[in-house]
């Protein structure tokens, strides 16, 4: 593979279990040395597409490479040279830390001293616990072993699906840190998570419902992609705020986010300023009486809810 | 009013590490109570303590006006539980879900009959009474979870990482479910990793290493800690170096 070519390309994509649609058309390559993001919600697809990326799926229709290699044809070569962190915990709890990385550096035919100069910056946080029991590990360290073993074979590309699920803010911040150190090491990386706030560390994000792409874009840009205007919005009492907002005759939406609301107004060819005097007035005059609203750039989340539109409905 | 948990100088350990340091909180009936922390800094063995699934070391809790440790069978008649691994059973339909449990919590067949026809009008799922719990979208399977949850109308709901891996529209319904219960008087602790979240809660807790790190309104945390965010706020008493 030369270094220009695309480490990973999807091309109509798709994957089916019985009535259910894992995976539609799904389309999208990460670049040499790229840090590309999959967000989306449980259900969105995520898992069925590293599961065909690692070879242990067949797709139904479309193709995948990595590193140039076929899912399908190639899949004893691929298996060397990927780096995955499957969703779930994925190590022998009964064995220690250091027992486990042992463990996967033999399985790739390396040795923990071979492959220790690449997993150093990450092993060196746990390695005071070597001789601890994987599963007596706190979440964030679990987590540092996973992507240990899942680098120690010196893989050409990281597949990590949800490797920040159930672990607390903190100690995602600092795996998002190491995740840039590795990037910037030269490695390609795919990682998906359900944090939409996670999306802003990546270098590309697609976003993913039910498995479709509902949008592909640097972060930054993502918000462009709102289709309405945006308004934070400060009131008293949340709630009947909201009730309220959901009343006005232009609401696009309208969602609590942290201690604001954010509504969106269908008037996209209004003055934003305008729009936010006038639903202050109406907020104020329906006894919000220190309401304020201030027009805002939508976020990631905004974005995305606006575009997965309703919440899957239950067929009968 | 009594409150709805008493919890004074809570104490465990095991062997000679403290998980739970004498914590002393209170919350209010009908309060939506946060309780917020690091992987490792407690919550977990808390919450099992306040259930009365694990004794405490030393201390006392009371849930629902009895004694966790002397009372567990009259705590466990008056409180509802569900979290992101436990909580209902794939492989049976929804209604069978509901008689199950109904019949756990001890309801009559009168009542789960009713109070099943209650809960699916509730949630606008009457017509999916026969589907496979396993079959249902992660966000339904949970507000589902959570009405099960208070099918014996507990006085408190335990719940634990509620909205994990749900779709964020999903989440705030599941929010106003929440309020909805707290509404009617039922007593809401919770647990997120979700920083947005817990600005919904009445009140919140987070837990540094065993202990009380901050306890409040969202409000007066962010003023206590001159931070704009709780997102600030958590990073500044989980990692006071960074």
């Amino acid at each position: 593979m030369s270094a220009a070519e695309a480490p990973l390309v999807v091309e109509a994509l798709g994957k089916r279990f019985e009535e259910t649609i894992a995976l539609e058309n799904l389309t999208f390559e990460v670049r040499p040395a790229e840090l590309f993001g999959l967000v989306g919600p449980d259900g969105a697809g995520k898992t069925t597409l590293f599961r065909i990326l690692t070879t242990l799926l067949l797709p139904d229709s479309g193709s995948a490479t990595v590193l140039g290699l076929d899912v399908v044809r190639d899949f004893w070569a691929i298996r060397a040279r990927v780096g995955y962190m499957p969703g779930r915990f994925s190590l022998y709890p009964d064995l220690s830390v250091e027992e486990n990385l042992r463990f996967f550096a033999a399985v790739f035919g390396t040795s923990v001293e071979e492959g220790y100069a690449t997993i150093a910056p990450i092993y060196r946080q746990i390695e005071p616990f070597r001789d601890r029991r994987a599963g007596a590990l706190s979440g964030g360290m679990k987590q540092k072993l996973a992507l240990s073993c899942a680098l120690i074979h010196r893989p050409d590309i990281l597949l990590l699906d949800e490797p920040t699920t159930g672990v607390d803010a903190v100690s995602r911040r600092e795996f998002w840190d190491l995740l840039a150190d590795l990037k910037a090491s030269g490695l390609s990386i795919l990682v998906a998570t359900p944090y939409m706030d996670e999306a802003d560390r990546c270098d590309r994000v697609a976003l993913m419902q039910r498995g479709r792409v509902l949008a592909i874009d640097v972060p930054a840009a993502i918000g462009g992609r709102f289709p309405h205007l945006l308004f934070a919005v400060r009131a008293g009492n949340r709630y009947a705020a909201l009730q309220a907002l959901r009343g006005f005759p232009h609401a696009a939406s309208a969602f609590p986010f942290g201690d604001r609301l954010h509504y969106g107004d269908v008037r996209t060819d209004l003055d934003p300023d305008a729009i936010a005097a006038e639903v202050r007035a109406a907020l104020r005059s329906q006894g919000f009486v220190d309401a304020e609203v201030t027009p805002i750039r939508p976020g990631i989340e905004d974005t995305f809810m606006a575009l997965m539109g309703a919440p899957e409905e239950i067929g009968a | 009013m009594t409150p709805a948990i008493e919890v004074q100088s809570l104490t465990r350990r095991f062997g000679d590490f403290t998980a739970v340091d004498a914590i002393t909180f209170e919350v209010r009936t009908g309060e939506v109570f946060g309780f917020l922390g690091a992987n490792g800094a407690g919550k977990t063995t808390a919450i099992k303590m306040l259930i009365g699934l694990l004794a405490p070391t030393s201390g006392q809790a009371r849930v629902a006006g009895f004694d966790v440790l002397r009372q567990p069978e009259e705590v466990r008649r008056r409180i509802g539980y569900m979290s992101q691994r436990f909580s209902l059973y794939d492989d049976l339909t929804v209604r069978e879900n509901i008689t199950l449990y109904g019949g756990i919590y001890g309801l009559t067949d009168a009542e789960i009959r009713e109070r099943g026809k209650d809960l699916l009008d509730r949630l606008q799922l009457g017509h999916a009474g026969d589907a496979r719990v396993g079959s249902l979208p992660v966000g339904w399977k949970q507000k589902l979870a959570f009405s099960v949850a208070l099918l014996h109308q507990p006085a408190v709901v335990f719940l634990d990482e509620p909205t994990g891996g749900v779709d964020p529209v999903t989440r705030r319904q599941f929010w106003e479910y929440i309020y909805a219960a707290a509404a009617r008087g039922t007593t809401v602790f919770v647990t997120t990793h979700y920083l947005d979240e817990a600005e919904y809660c009445d009140r919140i807790t987070i837990m540094v290493e065993g202990r009380i790190g901050a306890m409040g309104t969202p409000g007066e945390l962010k003023r206590q800690f001159g931070a704009a965010t709780l997102d600030e706020v958590f990073v500044r008493l989980v990692r006071p170096a960074a």
